[in-house]
């Protein structure tokens, strides 16, 4: 392939591949996400090969392993074109049927439809599934259509567009107030208006004017994999993003800093920078307009704190993964000093969106203050696990209720922690709380960069806390007292409390400790790190009071708190229980009450999960 | 030149000084224990914290990394800025019980238990053995290791390296090593030694002498 020169040729190619294309063709979509390919899916993507060309088909059907279309939950997906029918739990053994009715007949299998649990109703397009229904797909809408190793979908898709209409009809200063007027704000978490980030890059003065431009993969949240899916899914877009970044700023190197935990997104940003170089769209004079910008790609050690924007810096330069002050912002001196503009891969996916669609378009969508859509996973004690993209301003409840079908087994929703680890749990009488970024903070909660964990009646709150303090303990770099020192005696202190060692001032010094934590910490890991405690504290202080005073814990979740005892009028002497106790710990005659034996019992919970009659209870 | 107000004095200083470095040239006095002169600054033990005011915000920062900027409020005493410190020094000594430099700190910001659990780690990483060893001996024998609580200062596996050219600086520059705290039994993390003491007097201008404070107090020259 020619390096493409001009973006006159860019269209003609954009005209060539289209026309080649037919649209009434079919096409079978499989996802290729990272849930999808746990359940399986490229045992299914070589079945569908077999079974097309073991019916000569390979003329008359298309076959797509796409990145990740969300609905993690009932995976492995698939969509037929130009239909769009919606098969979910998809086998291997479906393969040949999926063939002979739907390609060949047309026919719609039932078996594989997605019944929504609320009404009973089958959906047979993907449009008509509630999980999907209810979103609004920009960025991640086009996963289903794009083959990531394929530039030519992309490009089939508008891709690259926006590029050559920066390069060859707006100068830098135009693109950055383009990006101002949208009022995008930085998808990482920090929320910084991206245009503003961008402009003082730009402006930074630079001895030798180099600048440079990153993209931040290292996504480390646990239960968060957003930009994982759009750099395995769509990474066109991304690069896309960072080219019109980079000549907005006027960098010509970049990195993407991927966490090396992240196989398949490195893979297929592997894939699609060599492509992206083969065409012209990077490196040396791209689209012949005279702008050079070349890409490379760093891999992550491993750790959550080089997700912070100094460390990562200080990571790529082979220094230790440490943050420094941000006194100096890095867009005046990043990356070896040098003016520095970094932004999330989710940031860098809706730069060609508002390129090609218009500032004014995208400041419609959102509230005041956020702007746009924001990719959420969802994913915890929720029906519908998934990645969900929903314009800011939508409510926790819409969320969770309508899209992501309820709590599982008719339990009661008890919090959400929005923003990863070190973000609040926001408690049910927030339910109607619309989710953009000065609203969540407000809560006492974060965007962060958009995990959203979903917990149910049995979940410890007090647990909840002590788990995340935990996680980050474990990440804290370790430079500074506060984060180092004081997160690890707010973890003892919470240990304490889920063991039922706590005492009554052991609450106000927590807060107290958190508040600290809070002023005092180098970096934003440190500086939100207590919100999963102060949160839980503000909303659910009763749990910590029935902790420490009453040495209760009301969920039933702390195992030194709890007893487990069979309810004598509800058991049957079934003796399911006994069998199933790993210990020996519960006894009694035939069709007569057990007993457990509380020196014995372990409490692993073995006997209540088995019991049907509901009869093991815990006091 | 860049003009700001420090505890509501008006200075000018030249462009590039620290807050720390301001505060000192006026005679104020804040308490540090990452920052040496003569080394980069750290912000490690963030025992220097003052209170940077916005408008009707205010945010806590480390004055040893702060650089000036032009108009800056900066209150260095503020009630805010006290309890975070104290709380900071706490947690140091609750990682390190026997050092005298720390007693002493929390001696005189009137702490009187640490209400964490001690775990005496000996050191409390502030660096400046790592920095006197790269910047001032060029050599870089010692560094850190391990990351959080593991984190701690080592040679390159253990092994003493070739580097080292057994110049005891590191040691020398220690602030916990420098005076270790004798006192022996600890009640709630405090020697007891100092504790009790009235407020230590201090002279009418301090002049930054760098005098510690003891149980005796300060060497007050009048």
């Amino acid at each position: 392939m020619q390096r493409l020169q001009s973006a006159v040729e860019l269209e003609k190619l954009r005209g060539r591949i289209l026309s080649q294309r037919k649209p009434e063709k079919p096409c079978i979509s499989i996802c290729g996400g990272t849930g999808c390919h746990a359940y399986g899916c490229e045992d299914i993507a070589k079945a569908f090969k077999n079974e097309i060309k073991r019916q000569g088909l390979s003329k008359q059907v298309e076959l797509k392993v796409t990145g990740c279309h969300g609905f993690c939950e009932r995976g492995p997906l698939i969509v037929v074109y130009p239909q769009k029918i919606f098969y979910q739990r998809v086998s291997p053994g479906d393969v040949s049927e999926i063939i002979a009715e739907t390609i060949i007949k047309g026919n719609i299998i039932d078996r594989l439809l997605y019944v929504d649990p609320v009404s009973g109703e089958k959906a047979q397009f993907e449009k008509d599934v509630p999980f999907y229904k209810r979103q609004q797909r920009l960025v991640f809408g086009n996963n289903g259509l794009i083959d990531p190793t394929n530039i030519e979908d992309y490009l089939a898709t508008g891709g690259y567009s926006a590029l050559s209409r920066v390069l060859y009809n707006m100068q830098p200063e135009e693109v950055i107030e383009e990006i101002k007027k949208s009022d995008l704000r930085g998808r990482g978490g920090g929320g910084f208006p991206t245009g503003r980030k961008w402009e003082s890059c730009r402006n930074a003065p630079s001895s030798d004017g180099i600048r440079y431009v990153i993209c931040n993969a290292d996504e480390g949240d646990p239960g968060a994999y957003m930009d994982r899916s759009l750099l395995e899914g769509n990474p066109h877009s991304v690069l896309e993003g960072m080219v019109i970044g980079a000549y907005a700023v006027g960098a010509h190197d970049g990195y993407v800093y991927v966490r090396l935990e992240y196989p398949l997104a490195l893979k297929n940003l592997d894939i699609a920078l060599g492509q992206a170089r083969e065409y012209g769209f990077i490196g040396q004079n791209i689209l012949g307009s005279g702008f050079d910008f070349n890409i490379k790609i760093s891999r992550g050690g491993g750790a959550f704190i080089c997700g912070e924007s100094t460390a990562l810096m200080a990571s790529l330069e082979g220094r230790v993964g440490e943050p420094r002050p941000k006194h100096i912002h890095t867009a005046l001196q990043g990356l070896y000093g040098k003016p520095t503009n970094l932004n999330n891969v989710e940031t860098w996916a809706n730069v060609p969106l508002i390129i090609n669609r218009g500032a004014d378009w995208y400041s419609q969508i959102g509230t005041d203050g956020s702007k746009g859509t924001k990719i959420f996973s969802l994913v915890g004690k929720i029906n519908n696990t998934g990645l969900v993209e929903v314009p800011m301003g939508i409510t926790l409840r819409e969320i969770i209720y309508d899209i992501g079908g309820g709590i599982p087994h008719g339990k009661k929703f008890k919090a959400v922690q929005t923003g990863g680890p070190s973000g609040g749990c926001l408690p049910e009488s927030l339910i109607d709380l619309p989710v953009d970024f000065d609203r969540l903070t407000r809560a006492g909660s974060i965007m962060g960069s958009g995990g959203m964990i979903i917990m149910d009646e049995g979940t410890c709150m007090v647990d909840i806390a002590r788990y995340f303090v935990q996680f980050l303990t474990g990440e804290s770099c370790g430079k500074c007292v506060p984060c180092r020192e004081g997160l690890d005696r707010m973890l003892d202190i919470l240990t304490d409390i889920t063991e039922g060692k706590g005492k009554e001032e052991d609450i106000a010094l927590l807060e107290e400790l958190g508040d600290v934590i809070k002023e005092a910490s180098l970096c934003a890991l440190g500086s939100t790190a207590p919100n999963p405690v102060l949160s839980t504290i503000r909303y659910f202080r009763d749990e910590y009071e029935a902790h420490v005073i009453e040495k209760r814990c009301p969920a039933g979740v702390c195992k030194a708190l709890i007893t487990f005892t069979i309810d004598a009028e509800k058991c049957t002497g079934c003796g399911v229980c006994a069998k199933e106790c790993p210990q020996g710990a519960i006894s009694g005659e035939k069709k007569k009450p057990h007993i457990i034996d509380q020196e014995k019992c372990i409490k692993c919970g073995l006997c209540r999960d088995s019991c049907k009659f509901d009869a093991v209870i815990i006091l | 030149m860049v003009e700001l107000t420090i505890d509501g004095i008006k200075t000018r200083v030249s462009e590039g000084t620290t807050v720390l470095e301001a505060a000192s040239e006026m005679g104020i006095t804040i308490p540090t224990l990452c920052y040496y002169p003569g080394l980069s600054c750290y912000g490690e033990c963030r025992v220097c914290l003052v209170e940077v005011v916005k408008g009707d915000r205010s945010s806590l920062e480390a004055s040893c990394t702060l650089p000036v900027e032009q108009g800056q409020v900066i209150l260095t005493d503020s009630e805010k800025a006290r309890k975070v410190r104290k709380v900071i020094v706490e947690l140091l000594l609750a990682s390190c019980p026997n050092s005298k430099t720390l007693q002493d700190m929390a001696a005189n910001m009137g702490i009187n238990k640490v209400r964490f659990k001690i775990k005496d780690r000996g050191c409390i990483l502030c660096g400046r053995c790592v920095r006197y060893c790269k910047e001032q001996m060029k050599s870089g024998g010692i560094g850190f290791v391990g990351r959080g609580t593991s984190r701690r200062v080592a040679t390159a596996f253990d092994v003493t390296p070739e580097e080292c050219r057994n110049c005891g600086g590191c040691e020398w520059i220690c602030p916990v090593n420098e005076r270790a705290c004798m006192a022996g039994n600890l009640i709630d993390g405090l020697c007891g030694g100092c504790q009790n003491l009235a407020p230590v007097e201090t002279c009418p201008v301090c002049t930054g002498c760098s005098e510690s404070v003891g149980p005796q107090g300060h060497r007050v020259y009048k």
